[in-house]
C-alpha cells in the first residue's frame, strides 16, 4: 500500500515537473521576445495546456497530505514564505493569460506578471529541492529554521539552475510546437540554455562534493545510482544530435529524459527518506486505514482515468501550431 | 485582541476561504441549472432556451475559473498555517480531499471541454450528458468538502493514536447524519444562489426593456425554482440547527444569545451580547419560543453559556449576528420567491416595476446568507478546530511569527482584491452585453482547462450581434 502511494506521488511530481516545467519555461523565455507577434505565438504554444498542467501540483499536494501527512505538514510550514511567493506567482501568471488581451495600456503589467510569476515559481521549486538536498534545519522531527532557514547559497543556486532548466524545457517545447522564425530562435536558445544548465550542474556537483553533503555518501554506497547520470549523458548526446539534424520532437524528448533521470537520481538518493535524513517513508505514511481507503477508489480507478484524460488532452493538441490557427 | 500569528492565521483562512466560497456557491447551482436548460432545449426545441444557455455558460466560465484559482491556495494553506492540524488529522482529511480533487478533476476536466466547444462535435444526447457530468463533478466536490468540514464539526469514526486521528470507520465518517443534513443545506444554498442571480438578471433586463424573451425565461425559471428551494432550505436549516443543538450545545447557546440555563427558555430576537457582563444589552425576548425552536416543546430546559467554562465558550457576537443576518436574508428571499410567482400567475409581474427592482437588487442576498451561515458554523465551533478534541490555538503552525503571517495575509488581500475586481468587471460586461440573438461560437482555444477563455470571443462579438445589444452599449 505504501509503495503504491509512493509511486502515485512520484508519478504526480514527475508529471507536474515535466508539464508545468515547459510552460513555466516558456513564461521565462517570454521575457526575451522582441514583439507582440512573437509573444502571441509563444502563448499559443501553451495556452490550451498550462492550466491542466498546474492541476498536477494540486494532485501532488493532496496525495502528499492524504498519504504522507507528516511530510505535508512539515514541508509546507517550513517553506511558508517561498510557497506563498510561488502561489502568488502562479495566480499572477494564470490571470495574465486571461487579462492581457483584454487590455491595451496595461498589457505590460500583465506581461511583467507573467514573466515574474513564472520565474518565481521555478526558482522556489528549485530552491526547495536544493534545501532538501542540503538538509533542512530540523530537530526532533520539527522544522526549526525560521522564515529563511531554507535559503542558502546552495539552495539559491539550485533555484537559478531550475529556472535555466525549465527555460530549456520550454525552448524544446517551442521547437516541437512552432514553425518559422520562432523555431529558429528556440533552437538557438536550446544551445545557450543547455550550456548554461551544464554549467550549473557542474557547479552544483562541485559544491556538493565540497560541502560533503550526506547525499553524496549514498552515491558511493549505491553505485547503481550512476545509471541515471548515464541516461542523462545519453539524452544529452541525443539532444545535440537532434538539434543538428533538426528533428523537432527530439529536444523535448531528450530534455524530458534528463529531467526524469535527475528526478530518479534524487528520489533514489533520498530513499528510504522522504525528508532527508530525518523522516522515512514508513514513518511519514498515513495509517493503513487511510491508504487503503484511498487505494480502493481514488487510486485504483480515478487515477488511471486522470492519466487517460491527460493523454487524450495532449492528443487533441498534438502537432504544430499553424501560425494562423487562431482564426476560423 | 492582540494581533498574534494565530489570530492572523485565522483571519487569513477566513479571508481566503470566504473569497473562495463565493464562486463555487454560485457555479454549483448554475451548473445544475445549465443541465436543466439544455434538457428543456432538447425537449422543446425552443431557441430561447438555447440562447439563455449559451449566455449563462459564459458567465459560468469566468466564475468557475476564479473558483479554481482561489481553491489552489486552500489546498496548501492547511499545511502552511495549520501544520499541527494537518499532521494530526491528515489521515482523515487528506484522503477526503484526495477524493475531492480526483473525482472533481476527472469529471470536470473531461466534460467541461465538451461543454465549451464540443456542441458541434458530439450528438445532442452526449452534449446533455456532458452538462450533467459537469454538474455532477461540482456536486461531488461540494460533497467531499462537506464531509471534511462536518468531521471537524462533529468528529466520528476515529481513534487517537500516536498523536494522530486514525480513521477507524469510514462509513461512519461519510454517512454521518451531520453530513447528510449539512450537504443538502449547502447544495440548496448554491441552487438558491444560482436561481436568484438568474432571476435578478432577468428582472434587470426587464427594467431596461431589452432581451425580453430571454429575460422572461430567466425571471420565471429563477423565481419558480427559488419558490421550491427556499422553503426546503428553511427545513434543512432547521435540521442543521438540530445537530448543533445536539452535538454543539455551546455554539447553540451562543447563536441564541442565551447566557443562563432556562426552563422554559425564551428566544432572544435581537440584543447586543456582552461577554464581559455575561448578559445581553438591549435585549428583546419572546418567552417560551426558545424551548419551542430548540426542542419542539413549551417547557424544555435549554443550557446557557454560563454552564461552560470561559475557555470553552465560543465568541458570541459573531455567531449571534451572522445567524440572524442569514435568517433575515432567507426570509426576505422567501417573500420574493413566493410573491414573484404569485404575480406571474396573476400575470402582473412584468408591470410591477417595484417588485422587479426588489428582485434585481436581491442578488447579493444568497451570497450574504451563505457567508454568514459559514461564519456561524465556523466561528461558533471555536475555540475548537476539531470540535471537542483539538483546540484552534494548538492546531496552528507553532513557529510562525506575526510578521510572517502579516506579510502573507497582506499579499493575499491585495492579490485577491485585484483579481476579484477584474473578474467581477468581466462578468458585469458579459451581463451588460446580454444574450445576443445570434449564437456565439465558442472561441477555438477555449479548453477544459482554461474556462475563462470562453469569454474572449463573446465579449467582442456579442455586442455587435444585434441592434438591441448595440443600444445597450450606447448607454
Amino acid at each position: 500500500m505504501i509503495t503504491f502511494w509512493v509511486a502515485v506521488l512520484a508519478a504526480s511530481i514527475l508529471i507536474y515537473v515535466l508539464l508545468d516545467g515547459f510552460d513555466l519555461g516558456v513564461g521565462i523565455i517570454f521575457a526575451f521576445m522582441p514583439n507582440e507577434g512573437r509573444r502571441l505565438s509563444l502563448l499559443q504554444a501553451i495556452e490550451p495546456l498550462w492550466d491542466g498542467n498546474e492541476t498536477w501540483l494540486v494532485v501532488t499536494g493532496v496525495v502528499l497530505w492524504g498519504a504522507f501527512p507528516v511530510v505535508y505538514a512539515t514541508l509546507l510550514s517550513a517553506f511558508y514564505l517561498p510557497l506563498l511567493a510561488m502561489l502568488a506567482g502562479l495566480i499572477l501568471r494564470g490571470v495574465a493569460f486571461e487579462f492581457r488581451d483584454k487590455s491595451e495600456k496595461l498589457r505590460w503589467v500583465w506581461d511583467g506578471g507573467f514573466v515574474l510569476g513564472s520565474l518565481v515559481a521555478a526558482f522556489v521549486q528549485g530552491a526547495a529541492v536544493g534545501a532538501l538536498v542540503e538538509g533542512l534545519p530540523m530537530s526532533n522531527g520539527h522544522y526549526v529554521g525560521g522564515d529563511f532557514g531554507w535559503l542558502s547559497p546552495f539552495a539559491a543556486l539550485c533555484g537559478v539552475g531550475l529556472c535555466v532548466g525549465y527555460a530549456l524545457l520550454g525552448a524544446a517545447w517551442l521547437v516541437y510546437k512552432c514553425e518559422g522564425e520562432l523555431k529558429k530562435t528556440a533552437y538557438r536558445l536550446i544551445r545557450i540554455l543547455s550550456a548554461g544548465l551544464l554549467f550549473f550542474l557542474v557547479v552544483v556537483f562541485a559544491l556538493a562534493l565540497n560541502k560533503n553533503l550526506a547525499v553524496m555518501d549514498r552515491w558511493m554506497a549505491r553505485p547503481i545510482l550512476f545509471l541515471f547520470p548515464m541516461a542523462s549523458v545519453v539524452a544529452a548526446l541525443l539532444l545535440g544530435a537532434s538539434v543538428k539534424q533538426r528533428w523537432d520532437a527530439g529536444p523535448f524528448i531528450s530534455v524530458a529524459v534528463i529531467f526524469a533521470s535527475a528526478f530518479g537520481t534524487l528520489a533514489l538518493s533520498f530513499w528510504p527518506y522522504m525528508i532527508p535524513f530525518v523522516i522515512t517513508i514508513d514513518r511519514a505514511a498515513a495509517p493503513h486505514e487511510s491508504l487503503s481507503f484511498m487505494f480502493w477508489g481514488a487510486g485504483l480507478f480515478v487515477f488511471p482515468l486522470m492519466l487517460v484524460y491527460l493523454a487524450f488532452n495532449y492528443g487533441v493538441f498534438r502537432g504544430k501550431n499553424r501560425p494562423s490557427a487562431d482564426h476560423y | 485582541m492582540e494581533l498574534s500569528a494565530l489570530l492572523l492565521s485565522r483571519l487569513q483562512f477566513a479571508f481566503t476561504v470566504s473569497f473562495h466560497i463565493i464562486f463555487p456557491s454560485f457555479t454549483i447551482g448554475l451548473a445544475v441549472w445549465l443541465a436543466v436548460l439544455e434538457a428543456l432545449y432538447q425537449a422543446t426545441d425552443r431557441p430561447v432556451f438555447r440562447r439563455v444557455f449559451e449566455f449563462w455558460l459564459k458567465i459560468f466560465g469566468v466564475a468557475f475559473g476564479l473558483g479554481v484559482v482561489s481553491g489552489i491556495v486552500l489546498a496548501f494553506q492547511f499545511g502552511t498555517n495549520w501544520s499541527v492540524l494537518s499532521r494530526m488529522s491528515g489521515p482523515i482529511q487528506g484522503p477526503l480531499l484526495t477524493y475531492e480533487t480526483f473525482t472533481a478533476f476527472a469529471l470536470e476536466a473531461s466534460f467541461f471541454g465538451v461543454l465549451v466547444f464540443g456542441r458541434s462535435r458530439v450528438p445532442p444526447w452526449l452534449y446533455l450528458f456532458s452538462t450533467a457530468m459537469v454538474a455532477l463533478g461540482t456536486t461531488f466536490s461540494a460533497f467531499w468538502i462537506m464531509v471534511n468540514n462536518s468531521w471537524m464539526q462533529v468528529p466520528v469514526g476515529y481513534a487517537l493514536e500516536n498523536g494522530a486521528f486514525v480513521p477507524k470507520d469510514w462509513a461512519a465518517i461519510i454517512f454521518s447524519p451531520v453530513v447528510w443534513v449539512r450537504f443538502p443545506h449547502m447544495l440548496l444554498a448554491s441552487f438558491i444562489t444560482g436561481a436568484f442571480c438568474v432571476a435578478a438578471t432577468g428582472a434587470w433586463y426587464f427594467l431596461r426593456k431589452e432581451f425580453e424573451a430571454e429575460a422572461r425565461v430567466m425571471l420565471r425559471m429563477g423565481l419558480f425554482l427559488a419558490a421550491l428551494f427556499v422553503p426546503a432550505q428553511l427545513l434543512f436549516g432547521h435540521l442543521t440547527g438540530d445537530y448543533v443543538h445536539k452535538f454543539q450545545p455551546a455554539k447553540f447557546a451562543a447563536i441564541e444569545g442565551r447566557w443562563e440555563t432556562e426552563q422554559p427558555a425564551g428566544e432572544v430576537v435581537i440584543a447586543w451580547p456582552n461577554a464581559k457582563k455575561e448578559a445581553n444589552d438591549f435585549e428583546i425576548k419572546i418567552p417560551f419560543l426558545g424551548s419551542l425552536i430548540a426542542s419542539m416543546s413549551f417547557d424544555s430546559k435549554e443550557v446557557g453559556l454560563k454552564d461552560f467554562p470561559v475557555q470553552e465558550r465560543p465568541p458570541v457576537v459573531i455567531p449571534f449576528f451572522s445567524f440572524r443576518i442569514m435568517v433575515a436574508c432567507g426570509l426576505a428571499m422567501l417573500a420574493l420567491a413566493w410573491l414573484g410567482p404569485y404575480l406571474i400567475w396573476k400575470d402582473r409581474l412584468e408591470q410591477s416595476r417595484w417588485l422587479l427592482w426588489l428582485i434585481f437588487l436581491s442578488f447579493p442576498l444568497p451570497f450574504i446568507a451563505t457567508l454568514t451561515g459559514w461564519f456561524t458554523a465556523e466561528v461558533g465551533r471555536q475555540p475548537w478546530t476539531v470540535y471537542g478534541v483539538l483546540r484552534t490555538a494548538d492546531a496552528a503552525t507553532p513557529f510562525l511569527t506575526t510578521r510572517t503571517v502579516a506579510i502573507s495575509l497582506a499579499l493575499y488581500v491585495v492579490l485577491y482584491g485585484f483579481i476579484f475586481l477584474f473578474g467581477v468587471f468581466y462578468i458585469y460586461r458579459l451581463l451588460q452585453a446580454g444574450p445576443a440573438g445570434a449564437l456565439v461560437i465558442a472561441s477555438r482555444d477555449a479548453t477544459p482547462s482554461r474556462p475563462m477563455s470562453v469569454v474572449k470571443s463573446s465579449v467582442v462579438k456579442a455586442p455587435l450581434a444585434t441592434g438591441q445589444a448595440q443600444e445597450a452599449r450606447g448607454d
